[in-house]
């Protein structure tokens, strides 16, 4: 045991810390993210800045493309990232989910087709799981991917919800029936759809934050070439568990980042306008606490994963417990600006009123936090299916 | 970075959690034979020489199993405050010591020394009524106190707190687990339930929590880093917590015989009760961590 950075992790630290000190235009640190977040050239070039530097695939093999580097590479990345208050590169889906997904089922011309320009931030992707009658139970979508008669193409049609970046994404990771005959987890099918194909439309969902972060997206008759299937026809279920893995096995860190950021807001908060009260001080402490228990238990994660190269389960509860702590985090830091938290144009812009309202989504995307009681239940602890 | 165990340490827990299931109430002598006692203790003074990561991983089994013996009060609280000769004898078994707390001295009754602001004093007063029988605290006599070397260490005995709340807060979890996947009713065995499954879940998540909190104390102790103070105090406010909480949710999933006194669940609770209590609660805790980061 040694929570102390190797010499090539110290060295590794320093060069991305002195990297973004240098290279992160000032009107995009400190960013409060939302709907925006996804537009402008400023944050197009930060990312195609981030891309040339090559921090963007750190972890992905050198034939690919990647460095090559070990895991704790990646999370000293993120932390580094977090300490400047740099915003996040805007091929999140590409580099976190599309790309791992590709590497594991893809066929050869799919890796050189695609993988490269995720790395270089030359394409943008999103994801389409979630529909409207189909958010938690995945298995249950209706979007249809049906063969064509000539077994050239697929001819898609249906609605995909809740698609962040859908509105300036390349490409879409389509999870849809692909056999209505087949069997549950066996009638799935997973291709890779062009977004500027005829027959996508994307709409804006504006959400409880009066922006417009997600997307729906409606198929129509999409033509899908036969060569953009992944995986085999019916196999889609298994390929969207490795999607939804390697969504799981690199969130732990991002989002601990982001709540690292929060709490530092909110002990500059507290030093400002309620140090002494005790009660303030008790859940302040209760925050930084609930923050390093995180940390220290995606460090436990990553261990295992760098030592057996299979995430352990100590990372499961990691999303549950931060999105959690990140609602309470967001209301404590509005108690503390008493009445006038309900000013919008206060000293803080609206920064903890946003974050507030965002935050009640964190219990619902990217596994809601019920559907994960279900999963450590069943999945860690053993206990028998509620199903 | 690595935040794991090494192969020996590992060892030394299979050992241990082999050793105290066949064992539960093992005699000093025997803890003294297993070399437990001194650890920590330098190899001239008859010890092993390790540090506190391998105590770390026997607070935290002996916190699973619920030894109830003079274990915690030697060598969690009182260790640092001993010379060489009272280290040697401490790790020959011979002598047990205890430390004064907040004018309480756990295991007061089955200690032959007491560390005081003062010096060592002979374990003579009296041993009060607690709550968790099985580590009784009680209130030194007035007499003689011997000068000591050293001083207690409360970022030590803090997250020496923090093992052994984490080793009670994985067992109650998996006693609860257990009798969920057991005990049926309605034609079906509890566990499917969320309302029951929901609870245990949160038990999983806040006991991962706590020992990573642990670790992170306990490492911090044994490197003496100076983030020690403030990660003890953190680790201890939040495993003692988490270790009430498993223990209450356990005593609920078990329904009525979760409340009796035949079962073993009440000394558990009790037990993480004692934790949270000794050195200050939770809430105490949390007023050294805001010191650190406000003031």
């Amino acid at each position: 045991m040694d929570l102390r950075d190797t010499a090539e992790e110290a060295a590794f630290r320093a060069e991305v810390r002195s990297w973004i000190q240098e290279n992160v235009p000032d009107e995009l640190r400190g960013h409060r993210g939302g709907a925006a977040r996804f537009e402008g050239e400023a944050l197009r070039a930060w990312s195609r800045a981030l891309s040339e530097a090559g921090y963007p695939g750190l972890t992905w093999p050198v034939e690919y493309g990647g460095r090559g580097a070990p895991y704790s590479f990646q999370a000293i990345f993120y932390e580094e990232m977090a300490r400047a208050e740099a915003p996040p590169h805007v091929g999140v889906i590409g580099l976190g989910m599309a790309g791992p997904t590709i590497m594991a089922h893809g066929t050869e011309e799919q890796k050189s087709r695609y993988l490269a320009k995720i790395l270089s931030a030359e394409e943008i992707w999103c994801q389409g799981f979630s529909e409207p009658n189909a958010g938690s139970d995945l298995a249950a979508v209706q979007t249809s991917i049906e063969l064509a008669p000539d077994g050239t193409r697929f001819v898609v049609t249906g609605q995909k919800v809740w698609s962040s970046y859908a509105h300036i994404a390349d490409f879409c990771i389509l999870v849809g029936r692909g056999d209505p005959e087949a069997p549950r987890y066996q009638n799935l099918t997973y291709v890779i759809v062009d977004m500027h194909a005829p027959g996508v439309e994307v709409r804006p969902l504006r959400q409880i934050t009066g922006e417009a972060e997600f997307n729906e997206i409606f198929f129509t008759d999409v033509d899908v070439p036969r060569e953009n299937l992944l995986g085999e026809i019916g196999q889609g279920w298994q390929v969207a568990m490795t999607t939804l893995l390697h969504e799981r096995a690199t969130l732990g860190f991002a989002l601990t980042t982001t709540l690292e950021v929060g709490v530092r807001k909110l002990l500059a908060l507290a030093r400002e306008r309620g140090a002494d009260d005790p009660l303030v001080r008790d859940r302040v402490a209760r925050e930084w606490i609930e923050l390093q228990a995180l940390k220290y238990t995606n460090y436990r994660a990553l261990t295992r994963l760098m030592q057996t190269g299979i995430p352990g389960p100590e990372g499961s509860g990691v999303k549950l417990h931060w999105s959690e702590q990140n609602q309470r985090l967001t209301k404590l830091a509005l108690e503390l600006h008493g009445p006038e938290a309900q000013l919008l144009d206060g000293e803080t812009g609206g920064y903890w009123q946003f974050q507030q309202l965002r935050s009640r989504g964190n219990t619902i995307e990217a596994g809601s936090s019920e559907v994960l009681r279900n999963i450590i239940a069943e999945r860690v602890l053993g206990l028998p299916r509620s199903r | 970075m690595n935040f794991s165990f090494t192969d020996e340490q590992d060892q030394l827990r299979q050992e241990a959690r082999a050793f105290l299931a066949q064992h539960a109430e093992p005699t000093w002598s025997e803890l003294a034979e297993l070399g437990w006692l001194g650890v920590s203790i330098p190899e001239e003074q008859g010890g092993a020489g390790l540090g506190f990561l391998e105590e770390a991983v026997l607070f935290e089994e002996l916190g699973r199993a619920l030894y109830s013996g003079p274990y915690f009060a030697t060598v969690g609280l009182a260790l640092p405050a001993l010379g060489d000769e009272q280290l040697a004898r401490v790790a020959a078994g011979d002598e047990r010591w205890s430390a004064e707390v907040d004018g309480l001295v756990p295991d007061l009754a089955t200690v032959d020394w007491v560390v005081t602001d003062d010096g060592a004093a002979r374990a003579e007063g009296e041993t009060l009524p607690t709550m968790d029988e099985t580590r009784p605290l009680g209130r030194l006599a007035n007499g003689d106190r011997t000068p000591l070397p050293g001083s207690l260490d409360r970022p030590r005995t803090l997250a020496a707190l923090a093992c052994e709340a984490v080793g009670i807060a994985q067992q109650v979890l998996e006693l609860a687990v257990e009798y969920a996947k057991d005990r049926q009713q309605f034609g079906r065995p509890i566990g499917v339930y969320q309302a029951v499954s929901h609870k245990l879940a949160d038990t999983y998540v806040e006991t991962e929590l706590a020992r990573s909190l642990a670790y992170w104390a306990a490492w911090c102790v044994a490197e003496r880093d100076e983030q020690a103070p403030v990660a003890a105090a953190a680790a201890k406010a939040f495993a003692s917590e988490a270790a009430v909480a498993a223990c209450e949710r356990a005593i609920q999933v078990h329904g009525g015989i979760g409340f009796t006194w035949e079962h073993v669940l009440h000394r558990y609770y009790k037990r993480a009760e004692w934790i949270d209590a000794f050195g200050g609660h939770a809430a105490v805790q949390r007023q050294v961590v805001a010191a650190h980061l406000l003031d």
